[in-house]
């Protein structure tokens, strides 16, 4: 039986009534229509009459192993495409197992449309068998989310999910969906155009302040691009680099921001913030300009507000209103789409440049050996050692192997900010983390998302003992569809990040960080059918690494590396950027 | 001091959850709260009157307007706007203060609207003060019994409504 509302059918008309289809086909015509052929997730009793439909569908269903990595699978594919990620869940748990994975993705502004079972509508409020407030639960883990009444509005709906997860600052979006509009029949007609009159999508920038924008650029004397996920988001990166080249700026991107500039780039400085380098954070601290691009002047980045960027001017160019002006007052704010205020930035500099390129060449030249000079006084630390395999050691055979050129998934920890340090990204979108929720976990299913969206790539997930152990379930989502996702373990046998902050500010006393009985990788890879090793010696790390890149098909490789390095430089939290550890000694002071 | 805050949104499910999340989120207490449909009943307008420190006021104001529901969010604290609130009081009174509460309520512009042998209902608008005023002077007659409604606000000046016009279905993709 159908409840009447869901039932009722509104969008048939006299003169065309469109094609008589069940909700779950509309779901699926609508996915299509949005260019979905691919998405992640679980079934479960109130999406059988879905699955039911999926079953004839050629959009691809990628059966994981539990919701949290259908999201993050999603997420990891939204990552590497810049296309909005698709998961689906049934009611109750598997809606309740999804919401890190929202959350993960509205903190790093992902595209992400999640779609959940829902019970019966007569049954909504009953405490029904499976049931939760997914609508409540999700509102403040979503950009948005919708409940669908009936199936006369799910096209409507689901296009409206799409648009708001995909447009402006990008986030999850969430639709719940209850089983009876699933089986309900109604006239399907395609949906043309979406009227959110209350969703506002600042795009183009204000002119007259990108013109005083770029009268700053030029008349600063040290200027500094702070370069955010926007980037990424915004499909900036290639007026990034005309801007940075333009004025020779000095570029630093963020944990989210890493390859919107090339590594490789003359003008990239490195990461800024609390694992960032010397040169970063000292360039931050002392430059006369700031020109922050899709970012948000976040705590890790910042450290303490009031010294940060102390004595610059700020531009501050963001899509989302509500972050220009949040942590910093900018003197030039400017709410628009980073790629179309870049364009517009560009033109006005280009103009500027005939009667403003000299006035500050000097100063600048100066600047840029000031900057120089950090990054050769304090690179990070890539030493190697002859007696053990030092983490560092191994993101930077890693990066050496890569080239700059592949996918790096990641999970949360120390192994983290080093792969961030470290690895180069010479292009975007190939650098997968989680960066605002920090969420462990994240990496072995946000690199089986990669892999597909991906097939061309090299897809390496960077994992922590502790992390790797939160996604083992999906070794088998690995093993089904054998993706040829390299795992590189960072085993140092303990929860490392927070045995890091034990050891510096709870006087090295270890609370329920050491993590014993790690599995034995080889039996471990091999029980679902692939290939697992360890690898413990530095000499062979190359080799090992090599290998496992090399042989095709999924990969485990675990290693074992020296447990009580640290990871550096460290911002104390709360503490100024320049204020910084540099390394197991002392700290430096700044004049 | 309280900040009054005026809401245009979609009178949608869930919509006034996502307004008050904004707030309690960030562990705000709402002091007042009202909400009805407005002439297109497809709108509300809701007044919501809560204490938000100084420098968060515009973070408020703009997360609100981020909502997709909203159509416009105000702080209707700093431009010219009234703002009335409503209180109905049930008083019991002695038979020889009837004639006073009745004065008083007379001073107030108050009117009533029940009485009995116990004593009367009566209304009350105005401004916040002058209602907290209003039921010190009825508490003193005799025990009482009050409700609130919460502060209603209207702008003085029209406040352009920028709306966003409809978009083709699949436009959020266009930039890829
Ligand atoms: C889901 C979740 N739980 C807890 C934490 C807190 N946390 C941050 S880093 C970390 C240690 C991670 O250990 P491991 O995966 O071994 O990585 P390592 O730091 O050793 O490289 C923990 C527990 C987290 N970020 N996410
Ligand atoms: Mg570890």
């Amino acid at each position: 039986m159908q409840t009447p509302n869901a039932a009722h059918d509104t969008t048939s008309t006299p003169e065309d009534p469109g094609k008589l289809m069940t909700g779950a086909e509309m779901l699926l015509e609508c996915l299509h229509r949005e260019g979905v052929d691919i998405f992640f997730g679980y079934p479960g009793g109130v999406t059988l009459p879905f699955y039911d439909a999926v079953y004839d569908s050629h959009i691809k269903h990628i059966l994981v192993r539990h919701e949290e990595n259908a999201a993050f699978a999603a997420a990891g594919y939204a990552r590497a495409t810049g296309k909005t990620g698709v998961c689906c869940a049934t009611s109750g748990p598997g809606a309740t197992n999804l919401v890190t994975g929202l959350v993960d993705a509205l903190m790093d502004s992902i595209p992400l449309v999640a779609i959940t079972g829902q019970v019966h509508s007569k049954l909504i409020g009953s405490d029904a068998f499976q049931e939760a407030d997914t609508f409540g639960i999700t509102r403040p883990a979503t950009k948005h989310n919708f409940m669908v009444r009936n199936v006369a509005e799910l096209p409507r709906i689901v296009h409206e999910a799409f648009y708001i997860a995909s447009s402006g600052r990008p986030g999850p979006v969430l639709v719940d969906i209850p089983k009876d509009v699933f089986q309900a029949r109604g006239h399907y007609k395609p949906v043309d155009s979406i009227h959110l009159p209350g969703y506002k999508v600042f795009t183009e920038g204000h002119a007259g302040q990108i013109r005083r924008a770029a009268q700053l650029i030029w008349e600063a004397e040290r200027p500094m691009v702070y370069a955010g996920g926007g980037i990424l988001a915004g499909h900036a990166s290639e007026e990034l680099k005309e801007l940075v080249e333009l004025v020779d700026a000095p570029t630093v991107c963020t944990l989210m921001g890493l390859g919107g500039l090339s590594s490789s780039h003359r003008n990239f400085i490195s990461m800024p913030g609390m694992h960032g380098s010397y040169a970063s954070n000292m360039g931050m601290t002392e430059c006369d300009l700031l020109i922050a691009l899709g970012t948000r002047f976040d705590d890790r980045v910042t450290g303490q507000l009031g010294a940060f960027a102390r004595h610059a001017r700020v531009i501050h160019v963001d899509i989302d209103p509500a972050e220009v002006g949040k942590n910093r007052t900018p003197d030039i704010p400017i709410v628009g789409d980073v790629k179309r205020v870049l364009q517009k930035l560009n033109k006005v500099v280009k103009e500027f440049e005939p009667e403003m390129r000299a006035t500050n060449a000097n100063a600048r030249g100066a600047w840029w050996d000031k900057i120089r000079g950090w990054m050769e006084q304090h690179p990070y630390d890539r030493r190697h050692d002859d007696s053990v395999i030092r983490p560092q050691h191994l993101m930077d055979e890693i990066d050496r192997l890569s080239g700059g050129q592949a996918i790096v998934t990641s999970d949360v920890g120390q192994h983290q900010m080093w792969a961030a340090q470290l690895i180069r990204f010479n292009e975007p979108r190939l650098w997968v983390n989680s960066g605002g929720l920090g969420s462990m976990g994240f990496g072995v299913p946000s690199a089986i998302g990669a892999q597909f969206a991906r097939p061309d790539k090299l897809v390496i997930a960077i994992c922590g003992d502790g992390g790797f152990q939160m996604s083992l379930p999906e070794l088998s989502t690995i093993a089904t569809h054998s993706l040829p996702i390299k795992i590189v373990v960072m085993n140092n046998g303990c929860l490392g990040m927070v045995r890091q902050w034990q050891t510096l500010f709870y006087n090295n006393r270890l609370s329920s960080v050491a993590l014993e009985c790690f599995p034995d990788v080889e039996k471990l890879a091999g029980a679902y059918g692939f290939t697992g090793r360890t690898v413990d010696k530095p000499h062979e790390l190359a080799e090992a690494l090599e290998t496992a890149f090399r042989t095709p098909g999924p990969y485990l490789l675990n290693v074992t590396v020296a447990p009580m390095e640290n990871v550096y430089p460290m911002v104390p939290a709360g503490g100024a950027v320049y204020e910084m550890v540099l390394g197991p000694p002392q700290p430096v002071a700044v004049e | 001091m309280l900040q009054t805050i005026s809401i245009l949104l979609e009178n949608k499910p869930g919509a006034l959850l996502r307004v008050t999340g904004v707030l309690s989120a960030r562990g705000y207490n709402i002091e007042g709260l009202t909400v009805a449909k407005t002439l297109d009943p497809e709108l509300s307008r809701m007044t919501i009157t809560v204490d938000v420190e100084e420098r968060l006021r515009t973070q408020v104001i703009k997360q609100m307007n981020k909502l997709v529901n909203v159509l416009q969010a105000t702080d209707m604290t700093e431009s010219p706007s009234v703002i009335r609130e409503m209180v109905l009081v049930r008083i019991k009174c002695a038979q020889e203060n009837r004639t006073a509460v009745l004065k008083e309520a007379e001073i107030f512009q108050a009117r009533v609207i029940d009485s009995s042998l116990e004593g009367f209902a009566i209304e009350a608008t105005g401004v916040t003060e002058k209602l907290d005023e209003f039921i010190d002077v009825m508490r003193s007659y005799g025990e009482s019994d009050v409700s609130r409604s919460g502060a209603v606000a209207m702008s003085l000046e029209t406040k352009k409504l920028r709306l966003q016009p409809p978009v083709p279905t699949g436009a959020g993709a266009q930039t890829l």
